[in-house]
């Protein structure tokens, strides 16, 4: 009988416990110093935080792939290298910037998780910026900085996808990395 | 060992600048660039990687594990925050308009989606310019015609 609720408990406490590792690591960073009563203290307060402020868990299962996330954190900062010395070129040049366009993406993965890493990775790397995003049609739309024709605003879009293909294998479960190769063989079936 | 110490010193410092020349072309985009959505871009993204050069660079030169855990903090909370900022300031000023659409090339979410009004949508500031300026000008001539 009451096996229905400890799923229900178990799955709360399991999704709390990253939350409480991170707050513990931030208290132990902010005092610069290790010791027990650091860890101690935030324990303490990260318990407090968490209770005093309870935030909605994540559903949806999220693992941590190594090789991949590798792969995506250093495509990500030869990303954010590179685009950040194009837009400190653009802003300082002469002619200053070309046009701009506003482009909307058909993403395929459906996790909450997944979708937040994925715009503010996107928003991170300079010339792209997320301006919406609607949750019901997995749309985004994101502004582009320096787009001169049509085949930029498509290069872009597939930018866009081949981030989002890395985000998932890195972080996603196996439904999504399946449903990504899935959408990926028959395109022509996104309007379930 | 005084060799060693010197090249980090030089390498702390060619990070230093790199970084706080990225800041400084983030305020001269804020300068140049036309409007509301291109100027966040100037504003934030060169902003991070500056503040991330500083932030390797100081670590580099200051001494102590206790300095370079909380510059690790404050890179961190940089990439978590700095987009959401962006986001919704480029959200508000792009739901109220102040967008140069003549600097753009396209624009799919209003060319994607049903525009309701082509005049005013009720959600832009008094002065905005109408989405469509030569339609919006026969609109008012017909209705001005009509009364």
């Amino acid at each position: 009988m009451s096996d229905e609720s400890t799923p229900e408990s178990g799955h709360r406490v399991r999704h709390q416990i990253p939350l409480l590792v991170w707050l513990v690591l931030v208290w132990n960073l902010l005092w610069g110093t290790w010791s027990w009563a650091n860890l101690l203290g935030g324990v303490a307060v990260a318990l407090a935080v968490t209770w005093l402020l309870p935030l909605p868990p994540v559903v949806g299962g999220s693992r941590v792939r190594p090789l991949p996330t590798l792969f995506f954190l250093g495509y990500f900062l030869v990303d954010l290298i590179r685009s950040g010395a194009l837009v400190a070129w653009q802003t300082i040049r002469p002619r200053g910037i070309d046009r701009s366009a506003i482009i909307t993406v058909q993403l395929r993965t459906d996790s909450d998780l997944l979708l937040t890493v994925l715009t503010e990775s996107l928003t991170l790397v300079p010339g792209s910026m997320v301006i919406d995003l609607d949750r019901e049609r997995r749309t985004l739309a994101l502004h582009v900085l320096h787009v001169r024709d049509d085949a930029d605003v498509e290069a872009q879009r597939t930018a866009v996808l081949a981030q989002e293909e890395r985000v998932v294998r890195a972080f996603g479960s196996p439904e999504a990395v399946a449903a990504l190769g899935g959408a990926e063989a028959g395109t022509g079936r996104d309007a379930r | 060992m005084n060799e060693l110490e010197m090249a980090r010193d030089v390498v702390a410092v060619v990070l230093l600048l790199l970084g706080a020349f990225l800041c400084l072309t983030a305020g001269l985009g804020l300068l140049r660039f036309p409007d509301v959505l291109t100027r966040m871009h100037a504003g934030t993204k060169p902003q991070v990687l500056g503040v991330l050069l500083v932030m390797v660079g100081a670590a580099i030169r200051l001494q102590g594990w206790s300095a370079t855990w909380m510059l690790l903090l404050v890179a961190a909370f940089q990439l978590l925050t700095a987009p959401v900022s962006a986001h919704m300031i480029s959200r508000v000023a792009y739901r109220r308009r102040h967008v140069r659409r003549d600097r753009m090339l396209v624009d799919e979410l209003t060319t994607g989606g049903a525009v309701r009004d082509r005049v005013y949508q009720g959600d832009e500031p008094a002065d905005a310019p109408p989405e469509q300026p030569g339609t919006a000008l026969e609109e008012s001539r017909r209705r001005d015609g009509a009364r």
